[in-house]
């Protein structure tokens, strides 16, 4: 009769998968990975000189942040709260007025055709250097936020669905209408 | 009483543990500077971890309080840097990197609440300099006003 051969003892592995476990707890983080995808103009070319001519003063929409965190839009104070809805009006195109942004038309594809858009608008962004960096982030989200809101809002007109579940050739379209231009000025420094 | 069978209970912490690995990720480094996460709403994931590059931003932790002062300082990596660090920084990390990632490499901002503007100005600019241009404001959900 052969030798019944004894089975490996496997009380342990559940301690050592503890001991794994504990090990990956420690090591590891619920790290966000999360923020607010931005992107930097390219560096100026110091001999070029800046063109201010073809701006108007219609196309900009100056925000500012002084040093108490206060806002100051187009040079009236506004609580961050309404920044968002005051943006959007600025961006869209539907909406026109005598300080408001010019309007002008571009071609699309289909479904859109001819489609009316702020070619020229600005919105300036001007820091001081005590500004916190919390309020900075706020205002940039309002901005960014009344971007998205236009494109989504676009999006389930012409698509039915939301900016994010589009085709990337889709989203390019919806970017012809609603291009984000942010500019931040140098902060002014004491 | 028969005993109670725990020849299932490694498979259960293993199936824990495989879960742990899949939604946690490696500690990048550890933290020199105190950060206090902004909040926002308009959030995104950085799609690709490995070709994230961080600049942290905060005040000294306390134990290095003595030597580096409560001011607000950056640091790259493990080490504490100088503003002027941080292009060369990119640029280093950039070496080693095929042509498509470089292009999709994002510079995360991680930033205390609190810094003064001129701080992440002066690091803007000089991202901005080394044409690190694809930046991400590190933030969490905001969940009230």
């Amino acid at each position: 009769m052969a030798k019944k051969i004894p089975e490996i003892n496997a009380s342990s592995m559940a301690d050592i998968s503890f001991l794994l476990l504990i090990f990956f707890l420690v090591t590891t983080s619920m790290d966000v990975n999360k923020g607010l995808a931005r992107r930097l103009p390219p560096p100026m070319e110091e001999d070029k000189e800046l063109d201010d001519s073809e701006v108007n003063e219609r196309d900009i929409m100056e925000v500012k942040i002084n040093w108490e965190n206060k806002l100051l839009v187009e040079g009236e104070p506004l609580d961050v709260r309404e920044l968002r809805a005051k943006a959007k009006e600025f961006v869209d195109p539907a909406i026109t007025g005598e300080n408001m942004p010019v309007v002008a038309d571009t071609i699309l594809p289909e479904p859109f055709g001819k489609q009316p858009f702020k070619n020229k608008h600005v919105i300036s962004l001007q820091t001081d250097g005590e500004t916190s960096y919390q309020a900075y982030l706020e205002v940039q989200n309002e901005l960014v936020a009344a971007y998205n809101e236009l494109r989504n809002e676009c999006a389930n007109k012409y698509y039915g669905k939301s900016f994010v579940e589009l085709e990337e050739a889709e989203q390019k379209n919806i970017e012809a209408i609603y291009p984000v231009k942010l500019s931040e000025a140098e902060p002014k420094r004491y | 009483m028969p005993a109670l069978n725990t020849s299932s209970l490694p498979d259960i912490i293993f199936m824990l543990l495989f879960f742990f690995m899949s939604v946690t990720s490696m500690k990048e480094v550890s933290y020199k500077v105190q950060i206090q996460n902004p909040e926002a709403t308009e959030l995104t994931k950085i799609e690709k971890k490995s070709l994230a590059r961080y600049v942290y931003i905060g005040s000294p932790m306390s134990e290095y309080r003595e030597k580096f002062g409560s001011e607000t300082r950056i640091q790259l990596d493990d080490a504490f840097a100088e503003v002027s660090e941080v292009g060369p920084y990119i640029s280093n990390e950039w070496g080693a990197m095929s042509e498509n990632d470089k292009k999709q490499m994002t510079v995360s901002i991680k930033a205390d609440k609190n810094t003064q503007m001129k701080v992440i100005t002066d690091v803007k600019e000089e991202l901005r300099k080394v044409h690190a241009l694809k930046i991400n404001y590190a933030a969490v959900e905001r969940t009230s006003y």
